[in-house]
């Protein structure tokens, strides 16, 4: 079997048994980029030199006996990680100089662990899109289908995974930017309860939603991901102080008795392919001996212009140091200070940025914050306790992760509304603070489509293990896009 | 004809934290750095990075609330206040706004006349500071200086219960005393360590509603607070006199011209747009935090001043004036402790008089003084004990200043002991009365004025030393024809 259809276990085990070195792993996925990664644009930055001297030095690592389930193991950070020294553009012209003088703390964690990067991942400009057209460097095309989106914001990560260009790739998730790609691109990613994962040097869209997670080819390899990014960081007042389980140790637990709960409001008015494929997932979470019903959140349909105005009122403050003064891009030759601003600011960011930057600013007016900002505050509040009413009946929610599978490129970017609207099952899970994963469960008109399972906060462990057994009872997870097996 | 005006003052002052570090950040605070050597990645706003609270700046915040009676919220909030300015890195400033660390308390002044005023402080919330643009010495260019951006600021804001200019220095001086004997700020005002904007207006007399005040921004002396205000009560009352209307405004006060000049009006004013900082959690402070910063108060100005009125029978003025610092009110009780309880009163005309005048004069910090307060106590037991008067005292005092000696030291070197053998004074006035028959015959012809030149005379004739309480017994006997 290629090295590049292992899982991150196999390798491992190759890596200790020295079938392989870390090199030469290394020296392979990079070599599927440079032949794959013209056609799927899915990473803007390659660092192959630096890729194979760290590689080099986790083999050192384990020749001097240390082990460890990522030591060696090659992986592509989203562009939105800080890399000490590695142009870190966040998708955006703004920051296409920029190279960032430290590591975010997932990167670090990664660092730390013995991962490889390989590369910096292509993305919807400053995470804003679903469907990774955003980019300042141009879309990503999904490896299912060319001429179809891999969804977004971490369309590029999850593009990147689907091809096989790497075993693992990180990805940030504020109103579904890991999930919906995921689902799209046919492979595992989620999102972890907020403040698990340090934001600490991951570059701010909206933060009280943004949270790091990471996407893989199954749930088992992204537990171990997960285990090395997740844990206190006193760097980011919001990271939670609670010990991190060991997510691989509880991925095989039985899942009878296991109470599924169906999203009533998810449910209703779904397409019928994607109403089957969701039938289909709880027929096989039944078998496996979980014990399924149906749970009504009334408020979660508010979720899309909930998040619309909070979102776009945090990204109008995170952006404003965005302004030419001490880094990132400056217009020529400006006249005077508003000049500087403006035109630095007008010509390094794209229509999307600019257009959510105009909303939030709108919305935090003199005048209008009661209507809107307050009042997203309060249903948001709401939504968060319709979910935890929830699970008080159930262990898990279950829906679809997209209304649709992957759309064509230029197909939607000219209507933000019905854009946003990609996201309608994904916001929720961001508003309340919870940890979701999305996984492969079945295709439509060829395309792959996502199952989305929803937890109590810090029921990492729970999902992982859920989708776990599921992907052992199941195989749409393991179905490559033809051409990158 | 001129109405009856009633000013009205509110002051809203920016305390600078004396933390080592920033407020929301590791890099360090202190003062006078290269430009930019004390910013980190966090002040420089770089994409990525969070702020952290310093939880230092939160018990110093949590200490004045303390000191001024006021109410601690257990939770408060920080906002960010969205503005662009270069010298604000992350376009917005972190600032508590709806929901301040400190609610309302109240301090004491003391005026001139003696009595009292109590001034309402309506909240202090927990800020950072901006950095500097810099234009001296750049010809078409602006420099950003970022060491002063997270400084650690508590601005404290008062009702509007200040009724004219003194008032408002005399309010600005007891929260400067305050904080720096919490030892939360250094109140360097020269350094912008304690600043202040005043919040303006005028109304008639008697009348209920407030008039339209100006802002008056960034005063740091209290001079300028005085000055400031002044000139813009008479040009507010000038202005409607003359059928004008007061503008709400910002005003800069220009102190090479004594004027207050609009910088932006109320039209202009940004729309700050404030939202709850999603980066940092509500601040929590809970009971046992507030009580263990209570028990770590030292004794308040307010505090010592009365002890020194219960403990020294001093009057309220000097109580005020000696528990003005710390240092000075530890200077004050050494000399106390030296000199004895007893002459409690010597020793607060001494560290008020010659003290604060030779320090003032070479402008030292009390610390610094040439004199100890342990030979100042040293001096003022020779005056206690009759050795010498208290006029020679003064040239003693001059001398110790200068040589570093003690009392002692200097009597005995030039000779100053007081004279208080009756014979030799008793000699001394016999020879002055002899020498001015003129004076003493229109003394006794009824000018009693005269026994103060007989009293000069004597005191030259023994170069200062004669014991005056002797001197004045003896004199008087003699004049009256004995």
């Amino acid at each position: 079997m290629s090295w590049h259809a292992r899982s991150i276990a196999e390798l491992v085990t190759a890596l200790e048994r020295r079938e392989i070195s870390s090199v030469e792993l290394t020296g392979h996925f990079l070599e599927r980029i440079s032949a794959l990664n013209g056609a799927l644009n899915a990473l803007i930055t390659v660092t192959a030199d630096r890729a194979l001297g760290d590689a080099a030095v986790a083999d050192r690592r384990r020749a001097a006996g240390e082990r460890g389930p990522l030591l060696g193991i090659p992986l592509i950070h989203k562009d939105i990680f800080c890399t000490d020294g590695v142009r870190t553009s966040c998708g955006s012209r703004m920051l296409d100089n920029f190279i960032a003088p430290y590591d975010a703390t997932v990167v670090a964690r990664l660092k730390a662990a013995g991962a490889v990067m390989l590369g910096k991942a292509n993305m919807d400009e400053f995470a804003m899109g679903s469907s990774n057209e955003t980019s300042y460097y141009g879309p990503v095309r999904n490896p299912w289908d060319l001429g179809k989106v891999p969804g977004g914001s971490s369309g590029g990560s999850a593009a990147a995974v689907a091809a096989r260009l790497a075993p693992f790739s990180t990805g940030t998730d504020t109103g579904g930017s890991i999930r919906q790609p995921a689902a799209l691109s046919g492979v595992t990613g989620i999102k972890p309860t907020y403040g698990r994962v340090s934001r600490y040097g991951m570059i701010a869209f909206a933060s009280s939603l943004d949270q790091a997670g990471v996407f893989a080819r199954s749930a088992a390899d992204a537990a171990a991901a997960l285990g090395a990014i997740a844990g206190f960081d006193p760097r980011d007042s919001t990271s939670v102080d609670a010990p991190v389980p060991d997510y691989a140790a509880t991925l095989d637990a039985p899942l009878t008795g296991v109470r599924i709960g169906l999203v009533q409001e998810f449910a209703e008015a779904l397409e019928p392919r994607n109403a089957a494929l969701i039938a289909g997932a709880l027929d096989v979470f039944r078998s496996l001996g979980a014990e399924t019903t149906t749970v009504s959140l009334p408020s979660l349909p508010l979720s899309v212009p909930t998040y619309y105005v909070v979102a776009p009122a945090e990204c109008s403050s995170n952006l404003s140091r965005f302004d030419g003064v001490r880094f990132g891009y400056r217009c020529a030759d400006p006249r005077d200070l508003r000049d500087l601003y403006e035109r630095s600011r007008g010509e390094g960011f794209g229509a999307e940025v600019k257009r959510r930057i105009m909303t939030g600013t709108y919305v935090l007016s003199a005048g209008y914050f009661d209507a809107y900002y307050l009042k997203a505050q309060k249903v948001r509040q709401l939504i968060a306790d319709e979910f935890c009413t929830a699970f008080q009946r159930v262990d898990l929610l279950i829906g679809p992760t997209t209304p649709t599978p992957a759309f064509g490129i230029g197909a939607k970017i000219d209507d933000p509304v019905t854009m946003y609207l990609n996201d309608i099952y994904t916001i929720g899970a961001n508003l309340a603070g919870l940890p979701a994963i999305s996984a492969p469960c079945g295709f439509v008109d060829g395309l792959p489509m996502g199952v989305q399972l929803i937890g109590p906060h810090f029921a990492e462990g729970r999902l992982l293990n859920a989708v776990h057994r599921y992907q052992l009872a199941t195989d749409w997870h393991a179905r490559t896009a033809p051409g990158y097996a | 004809m001129m109405k009856d005006w009633e000013v009205v003052i509110g002051l809203e002052i920016h305390a600078q934290l004396a933390t080592r570090s920033k407020i929301f950040s590791g890099a360090a605070t202190a003062y006078g750095a290269p430009p930019n050597t004390q910013a980190c990645l966090v002040d420089l706003a770089y994409p990525g990075v969070l702020p952290v609270l310093n939880a230092e700046a939160v018990r110093m915040a949590v200490k004045f609330g303390l000191a001024i009676g006021a109410q601690i919220a257990e939770r408060s909030i920080f906002a960010r206040k969205n503005y662009f300015y270069p010298d604000l890195p992350k376009g917005y400033q972190i600032s508590q706004y709806e929901q301040p660390i400190v609610g309302r308390g109240a301090i004491e002044i003391v005026l001139e006349d003696g009595t009292s005023k109590r001034i309402g402080i309506t909240r202090a919330h927990l800020e950072e500071d901006a950095g500097k643009s810099l234009h001296e010495g750049l010809a078409n260019a602006t420099g950003i200086d970022l060491n002063r951006a997270g400084t650690p600021l508590l601005e404290i804001v008062s009702e509007p219960d200040m009724r004219s200019a003194k008032e408002a220095v005399a309010y600005m001086k007891k929260l400067h005393t305050l904080v720096r004997y919490l030892e939360i700020c250094d109140g360097n005002m020269q350094e912008g360590s304690f600043r202040c904007d005043a919040n303006v207006s005028v109304r008639p007399r008697g009348a209920q509603k407030f008039g339209t005040r100006a802002e008056i921004k960034n005063l740091n002396s209290f001079r300028f607070v005085e000055k400031a205000i002044q000139y813009e009560v008479a040009r507010q009352i000038e202005l409607i006199d003359s059928g004008g209307t007061v503008v709400q405004e910002t005003r800069l006060y220009d102190s090479d011209r004594d004027e207050t000049r609009s910088m932006r009006s109320k039209e202009e004013a940004n729309d700050y747009r404030y939202f709850p900082d999603p980066d940092l959690l509500p601040l929590a402070v809970d009971r046992a935090f507030i009580e263990s910063v209570r028990a770590s108060l030292p004794e308040l100005p307010d505090q010592k001043a009365a002890r020194f009125v219960t403990d020294y029978q001093l009057s309220r003025y000097d109580a005020g004036v000696l528990s003005a610092s710390r240092e000075t009110g530890a200077y004050f009780e050494a000399v106390v402790a030296h000199a004895g309880a007893a002459h409690a009163k010597l020793a607060a005309n001494w560290v008020m008089g010659e003290l604060s005048s030779a320090l003032n004069r070479e402008n030292l910090e009390i610390d610094a003084a040439r004199v100890g307060p342990q030979a100042l106590g040293g001096l003022l037991e020779r005056i206690v004990d009759g050795t010498i008067s208290g006029k020679i005292a003064k040239e003693v005092f001059e001398a110790m200043w200068s040589e570093g000696r003690d009392a002692d030291a200097i009597i005995a070197a030039k000779g100053l002991r007081q004279i208080t053998d009756v014979g030799a004074i008793a000699k001394a006035i016999d020879e002055v009365i002899a020498a001015n028959p003129k004076q003493l015959a229109d003394y006794r012809a009824g000018k009693d004025k005269l026994f103060g030149f007989f009293v000069g005379q004597v005191m030259k004739a023994t170069a200062g030393k004669a014991n005056p309480a002797q001197l004045n017994d003896l004199l008087k006997a003699k004049l009256g024809g004995g």
